[in-house]
């Protein structure tokens, strides 16, 4: 028995890092789940290389993940590692530079071969040569730890070996204090088929444990307080999952069988995946033969009377624009979703990036005012997946849906809604087939009334030439043309009538206005958060609604001497800001294919607040 | 729903003035489907028209059932979201050459692949003609056209050899000239579970006049068309005395009583033949060496994706029972945070 010393944190920030190969979304994923059970705030940021195996041992193979976990609020994935668990050389090369000085770096000895530093381009080993001086390094043979516990187990090496990561997770629950339980429980479900593969896992699993706790390579161990988080039932949850659910519960609200269009895309697959599981709630996937074919299938059952989706990434919103334009033209409901990544083209497909704000609003031929609204967390998109499906039946029109990979991978703490508290969503389907014509609108939200495919009487014809007001017959009218481009822009209007008008934290006026949309909620929010505490007159604004803006957010503007719209991209709202308001906006913009780290934003925020002092 | 025995041709028509160039061979189309769906005893209400875009593609305009102009070449892939959120409806595609092989020969090559249940009539005049006059993907090589002034330099495509290189479960070739076989091959078609494509050989007076005359004129044609009849053999001509052999794996032209030649020797049509391979023959055959194949290529039984997505959404809620939203939230790993 050891005596080891036991320091209380609020927060704590672990990046997992090794090979592709090396099972690190998983241990990342297992230790976050696992401390959220425990009670603490999480934030995770999965960090993942393209390519599916890369060679092992190389930089372009080092798959990452990091969580934050805290007893206080916690809505980053946390901005530098306190503790770095580096699996092999490359894993090390790759991610020292995010690790402060004075930060821990766990490494796997065992990895550091000649072969694999000269494959992560080490001339000479890191770990003697006195590059890591100023970190604390320790120092374990992971690898043989894992063997000599399994030396019992008729396992061939190799699957022995690849329980390294459970012991590399074993040593980082005994530092933090975590029960083994739940990954053991995880564990004999994963391998229930396979107990002698679970039966090692979770030796593995153990034998971290104990080495941490009777060894003196730790020097203390640390606990994490529960947070002060609401009472309920809650369950750790990925961006792109949440927004599958709440698809699935939106259609319930309306009361439509969901059929989602789309094409394997990354990072936006996961929704496709999750959607296809959940047959028993009637839900239809259609894995189509391409981006353009998936939202045309998503508009065929609109117009048959399906709630229709389709769910893609910047490249694929580039392909759908003209069947997009088409939508918006008939009047059909449809969700677009962009989980947006870096661009342009194929850009970083793994990475995030915010540079589709310009693009699903002005990417259409003609005159296409379109609907756009964004999720801002994993934990929101159930909720903003909701109100995508009561905005396109509501309104009758495409809404386009922004996620982003940093929100679609990540995961939260997610408070399970009670979804018999969600009110139904109401169709205004016509009544009288004498009367009736595709185009007549209800007078306060202009929405066309929807006729289907075998409602008998209403038969009529749509399509993507201009029409006739209310007949919808094919029209070349020079006026009637002009009437049509306005009412299609005066009811995107109109749903500014039925949004919520844009809130503000913190003071009502002041010296500065910090406006983020999508992702970069988190780092924002804390940053302000930080500048409130310290007496700073600056108030933080999210918007969730992007077109049409809430009603009340041009007035907002007005209140606040600066306004600061931190963006990862070069300025996309910041532009439609400016000449939506006639705004003056200043921009903090970072395009890297990484999240802002909340020092960032900080920084920024510091640097404004200085200049108008002077 | 609509009473189906008192419908007429009428009854398909809507008050829209149908505004194709005189003596296209459109009209003739647009007659025969209008003359053809008050036979099939389907409600009104159920019948939808989807097309692109091209002067085909105006077709749902003239119609007085449900219909959607869309966009170029994706008539293919909204009409197959349609079908699949509704299996009930009696979707009808209409397109063009261009529409279909051309810029949407992706959707084309794929409904056909799944075999969703729609209609298919594919308009091919070998040319563009809403856009004034350019070859198409079916123009011959060498067609000289507003694009093409020394002559096109594309190879053409046959939609049959497309199609059936898809494994299209029914393909039928007919006449905008010969409305009434037209009118019996939609009636096939319809009877047909899966994607039925009529391929329609159609007269564009304006910029393409004459492009099927080799196959359709009054006088040759005789001469110039093999008549397919599933289980008889290809016999065609004037005197019906020359006939399709199978030479080894290439087919040839020959006549009864020459050569010792007997009917014994022609090959037998059997459009239900499991593989397409003799679909796939008759899709190769083409003027001036052969005869225009008119008629039922390929018909046979297969399952159609429409009936099978609904199927497993039938068969998982057997096995899982219908699905609890309150269930589905709350599954995976959660945790209770107390007061």
């Amino acid at each position: 028995m050891t005596t080891k010393s036991h320091v209380e944190l609020d927060r704590v920030t672990i990046r997992f890092a090794g090979d592709s190969g090396d099972g690190m979304q998983l241990t990342g994923s297992q230790f976050t789940n696992t401390s959220a059970i425990v009670g603490n705030d999480i934030s995770t940021f999965p960090d993942f290389p393209a390519e599916i195996r890369a060679p092992a041992g190389t930089l372009p193979g080092v798959s990452s993940f990091q969580v934050q976990i805290g007893n206080v609020d916690i809505h980053t994935p946390g901005d530098d590692p306190d503790i770095l668990v580096a699996m092999n050389p490359a894993a090390l090369k790759v991610n020292l530079p995010m690790v402060p000085r004075g930060g821990t770096i766990f490494v796997d000895t065992s990895s550091f071969t000649t072969r694999n530093l000269s494959k992560a381009g080490y001339d000479t080993n890191p770990l003697d040569d006195g590059s890591l001086v100023g970190y604390r390094v320790v120092e374990v043979d992971i690898t043989k730890l894992t063997l000599n516990a399994l030396a019992e187990l008729d396992l061939d090496n190799k699957s022995k070996t690849r329980c390294k990561n459970f012991c590399a997770l074993g040593m980082m629950y005994w530092m933090y204090g975590r029960p083994l339980e739940p990954t053991q429980e995880w564990v004999e479900r994963k391998f229930a088929r396979k107990p002698l593969l679970a039966q090692a896992n979770k030796m593995a699993l153990q034998a971290g444990y104990n080495y941490a706790y009777t060894t003196d390579l730790i020097p203390s161990s640390f606990e994490i307080k529960p947070a002060v988080i609401e009472p309920g039932t809650y369950r750790s949850i990925s961006g792109n999952q949440a927004l599958a659910l709440g698809l699935i519960a939106g259609c319930k609200q309306v009361g439509l069988p969901l059929f989602l269009g789309t094409y394997p895309i990354t990072p936006a697959s996961d929704i496709l995946h999750e959607l296809s599981k959940h047959k028993e709630y009637g839900v239809l996937t259609f894995q189509a033969e391409d981006e353009i074919a998936a939202v045309c299938a998503a508009i065929g059952a609109s117009y048959g009377g399906g709630l229709a989706v389709t769910s893609t990434s910047g490249p694929g919103i580039a392909l759908k624009a003209e069947a997009m334009g088409l939508a918006v033209k008939t009047e059909l409901p449809l969700i677009v979703i962009d989980v947006q990544r870096a661009g342009p083209s194929t850009g970083m497909p793994t990475k995030t990036e915010q540079s589709d704000l310009l693009q699903v609003m002005y990417g259409r031929n003609g005159e296409s005012p379109i609907c756009v609204i964004s999720c801002s967390r994993p934990t929101d998109c159930f909720d903003v997946a909701r109100q995508a499906v009561e905005l396109a039946i509501r309104f009758m029109m495409p809404v386009v849906l922004l996620s982003d990979g940093y929100i679609a991978n990540g995961t939260g703490p997610w408070k399970l809604p009670d979804p018999d508290s969600f009110e139904s969503i109401p169709i205004r389907r016509p009544s009288d087939p004498s009367t009736y014509q595709p185009y007549q609108r209800d007078e306060e939200s202009l929405a066309r009334s929807w006729a289907i495919p075998g409602m008998p009487g209403f038969e009529h014809r749509i399509g993507g030439l201009e029409g006739q007001n209310e007949t919808g017959n094919v029209s070349y009218d020079p006026q009637n043309h002009e009437t049509m481009s306005l009412i299609r822009e005066e009811k995107l209007m109109r749903v500014a009538e039925f949004l919520p008008e844009q809130k503000v934290v913190g003071p009502t006026e002041g010296d500065l206005l910090v406006i983020s949309w999508g992702g970069t909620y988190g780092s924002v929010f804390s940053a302000v958060s930080e500048c409130q505490r310290e007496g700073k007159s600056v108030a933080h604004a999210h918007l969730t609604h992007l077109s049409p803006f809430p009603k009340n957010l041009g007035s907002l503007l007005g209140n606040y001497r600066k306004i600061l719209v931190p963006e990862l991209n070069l300025g996309q709202l910041a532009k439609i800001l400016k000449f939506s308001f006639d705004a003056e906006i200043e921009q903090l913009n970072k395009i890297q294919g990484q999240p802002f780290k909340i020092r960032e934003i900080k920084s920024a925020i510091d640097a404004l607040l200085a200049q108008g002092e002077n | 729903m609509s009473d189906t025995k008192t419908l007429s041709k009428k009854d398909f028509t809507s008050d829209q003035e149908v505004r194709w160039c005189p003596g296209c061979g459109d009209y003739a189309i647009l007659n025969a489907v209008q003359s053809v769906l008050p036979k099939l005893g389907i409600p009104k209400e159920k019948i939808v028209f989807v097309s692109g875009i091209g002067c085909s593609s105006r077709f749902p305009y003239y119609m007085s059932t449900y219909g959607f102009h869309t966009i170029h070449g994706r008539a293919a892939a909204i009409a197959t979201g349609l079908k699949l959120i509704n299996p009930e409806l009696s979707v009808w595609m209409v397109s063009g050459d261009g529409d279909s092989l051309s810029i949407g020969g992706n959707h084309y090559i794929h409904a056909i692949r799944r075999n969703i249940d729609i209609n298919l009539l594919l308009f091919n005049n070998e040319i563009y003609g809403l856009t004034k006059g350019q070859y198409s993907p079916t123009s011959p090589a060498g067609l000289v056209t507003k694009s093409s002034p020394y002559g096109s330099l594309d190879r053409n495509f046959s939609a049959a050899s497309l199609s059936i290189g898809a494994e299209s479960t029914f393909f039928a070739r007919a006449l905008d000239s010969d409305p009434k076989y037209l009118q019996e091959i939609m009636i096939r078609a319809t009877a047909h579970r899966g994607t039925s494509v009529i391929e329609i050989l159609q007269n564009c007076v304006i910029f393409n006049d004459g492009a099927h005359e080799w196959t359709t004129n009054r006088e040759s044609k005789a001469d110039h068309q093999l008549r397919l009849e599933h289980g008889k053999p290809m016999l065609f001509g004037a005197e019906n005395n020359k006939g399709i052999r199978l030479n080894g794996i290439t087919p040839e032209v020959v006549t009864l009583g020459e050569n010792g030649i007997t009917e014994a020797d022609i090959l037998v049509h059997d459009e239900k033949a499991t593989e397409p391979t003799l679909a796939y023959f008759l899709s190769r055959m083409r003027a001036p060496d052969f005869p225009t194949p008119i008629g039922v290529f390929r018909a046979v039984e297969g399952p159609t994706y429409d009936q099978q997505l609904h199927q497993q959404v039938e068969d998982v809620k057997l096995k899982k029972g219908q699905g609890n939203l309150k269930k589905l939230l709350y599954s995976g790993d959660i945790w209770e945070v107390k007061a």
